[in-house]
């Protein structure tokens, strides 16, 4: 008994802050999600409706809601995967054994992480001027025509998936990286010694050995970009058109912008679903296929 | 009307003086908390020492709120009760703190105060603070749009004056177009910012809202009309597709004549100055906004300052506002920030009757309108941009644009719709 009260006392603190920090909100902003609180409520609690499930009938018909769920399944389909190859293919050629200067490059391709999002948008936005731009000049010496990259709504979303894809590769870089630094040597060279080759080497040994930190990568990353928000908020204001306007930036303008806390928790809690459920099968696919 | 003396001013100051140094004398000192934002919180200071001279009792603590963050620190300081004593409050946001019961009614102080009077004030801004009819801010400074034009390429273009209606407007830009050539355009409307617009939409008697602000009122034949205006612009080739996120800078475009026309606020006036090369300076000018038929009216925008109702120092607080309403106080705030002030006394000192680029703002504010005072004004307005947006983008016929955003508008404001039938008004 004793051990039992010692055990709770210990875990205590930690459970209270979790309870009270994270639980209590989480449960409060469930119960919002079912009211239409909003500025009105704010300031007085007599003009505070419960509306059932409307909020949720009311985004499941809201044409809105399905663009900016289409713009960010867009960004994660296209994202998620540019972002992994790109930061396994880094992670790769600074493990290479021919790599000169490896702590220079590892250092540089993992700068974009830390830069702040604010300076190097303003940055980008220079770049990829229609008419200033140097992506633009670039594109001119070859002969192509120039684009409107944040301007033209077919456009716009491609630019912000390569702003996200450059911003964030360096992170699961190093996380892959020290992945690939700590499969055996021995390993290569049995693989070696029974004649196997580059490629095979990379499909048989290095594959199958990332495979539960590609896995987790995996997971994280999808997450994270499910909650897409600060790119297009600096780059485009979601637009033009809405063509970069996600779910999160759907919570964003409803909670922060139009005070109606009601929506916001509802859209919380739609894509709160959305990531579970996405994140439940990749886990399961993980499983099925034996690596995580 | 003549301005009354500057000596008038100095007796009244005096006299104010010797009132609030009684009242003041043998209480504690006060210490009142005053929100401001952006640039006006930097300069506010340099005006303060004045007061507090006159004001032996008093001592103000600035705080400083950046606009972008100001809506939502307003909102929940308003939920935590620490709102200040007084604060600047952009006038579109004067109906939502009134509708939480956040601020004093002024209508008690305004008619008793010797400074503040109602008539030397213009009468579309100071509307904006009149709330269900109630008094409820003293307009600081006023925020409007007018035309900023490229004299030398309207010159070029065969036009020695800016456009005085929409048909000449529309021969302007044509011509300008035709001259400047595919490269570049004959004015600006950055398709994220909704002024515009919405001041080319404030050209009849319409009220943009119907039915006491119950519904949308967008297919008004004067809001169908400024749309319609709005539209050709981009259809002719006139105007650019274009956010202003993707002009990297309006001051250097102007200067390289990207556009020609500009409609934009007063800070322009500054920003201009300082931003063209030299050569430049003598090249652009400012004009009142026309309408479809002769000078047109403009919207009535800017900050006002507000008491908070449930400061412990009213007061001092009106004490405050009295005095960075003084026409004297406010010429130098507008030395300071560029800010148009909204009082004609004060546009009668040299300074600004002197200024050559301000004069069109003078004109205009005698014709500035308010926009309906609902609280849920700012949502609905940016949701008339995203309509314009598509409108423009050929997503939506322009035809069907009045009755989409009606329908939207209509669907907003369901909640205050329930509101009002709920209280007898």
């Amino acid at each position: 008994m004793t051990t039992r009260i010692a055990a709770w006392s210990f875990a205590a603190p930690a459970l209270i802050v979790i309870g009270g920090f994270f639980l209590l909100p989480v449960a409060v902003a469930f119960a919002l999600s079912f009211t239409d609180f909003d500025l009105y409520a704010l300031a007085s609690l007599e003009n505070l409706r419960f509306v059932g499930l409307r909020n949720y009938l009311e985004l499941l018909q809201a044409p809105l809601f399905w663009q900016a769920l289409g713009n960010t399944l867009y960004f994660v389909v296209l994202g998620v995967p540019l972002s992994i190859g790109l930061s396994l293919g880094a992670a790769l050629l600074l493990n290479s054994p021919l790599a000169r200067a490896q702590a220079f490059f590892r250092t540089a391709l993992f700068a974009p992480v830390v830069t702040t999002l604010v300076a190097v948008a303003i940055v980008w936005r220079y770049l990829f001027h229609t008419r200033y731009g140097w992506v633009n000049q670039g594109l001119a010496a070859l002969g192509i025509d120039p684009i409107d990259w944040l301007g033209d709504p077919h456009w716009s979303m491609p630019t912000i998936i390569l702003l996200a894809v450059w911003k964030n590769f360096g992170y699961n870089m190093v996380i892959l990286l020290a992945a690939l630094q700590a499969i055996p040597r021995e390993l290569y060279e049995s693989a070696r010694i029974d004649g196997a080759g580059r490629r095979q080497e990379f499909v048989h040994v290095t594959l199958p050995s990332l495979g539960p930190v590609l896995s987790l990568v995996s997971i994280l990353t999808m997450a994270g970009y499910f909650q897409l928000f600060a790119e297009p908020y600096v780059m485009t204001e979601g637009g033009p058109l809405r063509s970069t306007f996600s779910v999160l930036y759907f919570m964003f303008d409803q909670g922060f912008k139009w005070w109606n806390l009601g929506v916001a928790s509802a859209i919380a809690f739609l894509l709160f679903a959305l990531v579970l459920a996405a994140s439940e099968g990749l886990l399961r696919f993980a499983r099925s296929r034996g690596i995580a | 009307m003549r301005p009354p003396a500057r000596w008038l001013h100095a007796l009244a100051l005096a006299g104010a003086l010797v009132v609030a140094a009684c009242a003041e004398r043998g209480e504690q000192p006060v210490q009142l908390r005053f929100w401001l934002m952006g640039r006006e919180a930097e300069v506010v200071s340099q005006l303060l020492p004045e007061f507090e001279r006159r004001n032996p009792g008093v001592r103000v603590a600035i705080q400083q709120l950046p606009w972008t963050a100001a809506h939502e620190k307003l909102l929940t300081a308003f939920a935590g009760d620490a709102l200040p004593d007084l604060c600047q409050l952009g006038n579109t946001w004067v109906p939502e703190l009134a509708e939480l019961g956040a601020l004093e009614p002024l209508d008690a102080r305004a008619g008793s105060s010797r400074e503040i009077r109602e008539d030397d004030y213009f009468a579309g801004i100071w509307d904006t603070n009149r709330i269900d009819g109630v008094l409820r801010g003293i307009p600081w400074y006023v925020d409007t749009r007018i035309i900023y034009y490229r004299k030398d390429i309207l010159a070029q273009a065969g036009f020695d004056h800016p456009p005085r209606s929409w048909d000449e407007w529309a021969r302007e830009m044509r011509a300008v177009k035709e001259h400047v050539g595919p490269e570049r355009y004959a004015i600006l409307f950055p398709l994220n910012e909704f002024e515009p617009l919405l001041a080319l939409s404030l050209q009849g008697d319409n009220a943009l809202l119907a039915d006491g602000g119950r519904a949308g009122d967008f297919h008004d034949p004067a809001f169908t009309r400024a749309l319609a205006f709005y539209v050709e612009a981009f259809r002719n080739g006139w105007a650019p597709a274009m956010s202003n996120t993707q002009i990297s800078n309006v001051w250097t475009e102007f200067g390289r004549g990207f556009f020609t026309f500009y409609v934009s606020g007063p800070w322009n006036i500054a920003e201009f100055r300082k931003r063209l090369p030299p050569e430049r300076q003598g090249d652009w000018m400012t004009a009142p906004l026309p309408g479809p038929h002769g000078p047109g009216a403009s919207n009535a925008g800017g900050s006002s300052l507000v008491v908070i109702a449930k400061s412990r120092h009213k007061d001092a607080a009106w004490k405050l506002v009295e005095y960075l309403s003084e026409p004297a106080v406010q010429e130098r705030f507008h030395a300071l920030t560029g800010d148009l002030p909204p009082r004609r006394s004060t546009w009668a000192l040299k300074s600004l009757a002197s200024d050559p680029h301000a004069r069109a703002f003078r004109d205009q504010l005698e014709r500035v309108r308010p926009t309906p005072a609902v609280p849920e004004w700012e949502r609905i307005v940016n949701e008339m941009q995203l309509v314009a947006e598509q409108v423009v983008r050929g997503a939506i016929p322009i035809g069907e644009a009045p009755a989409e955003l009606d329908r939207r508008v209509d669907a907003m404001l369901e909640k205050r719709r329930w509101m009002l039938g709920r209280k007898p008004s």
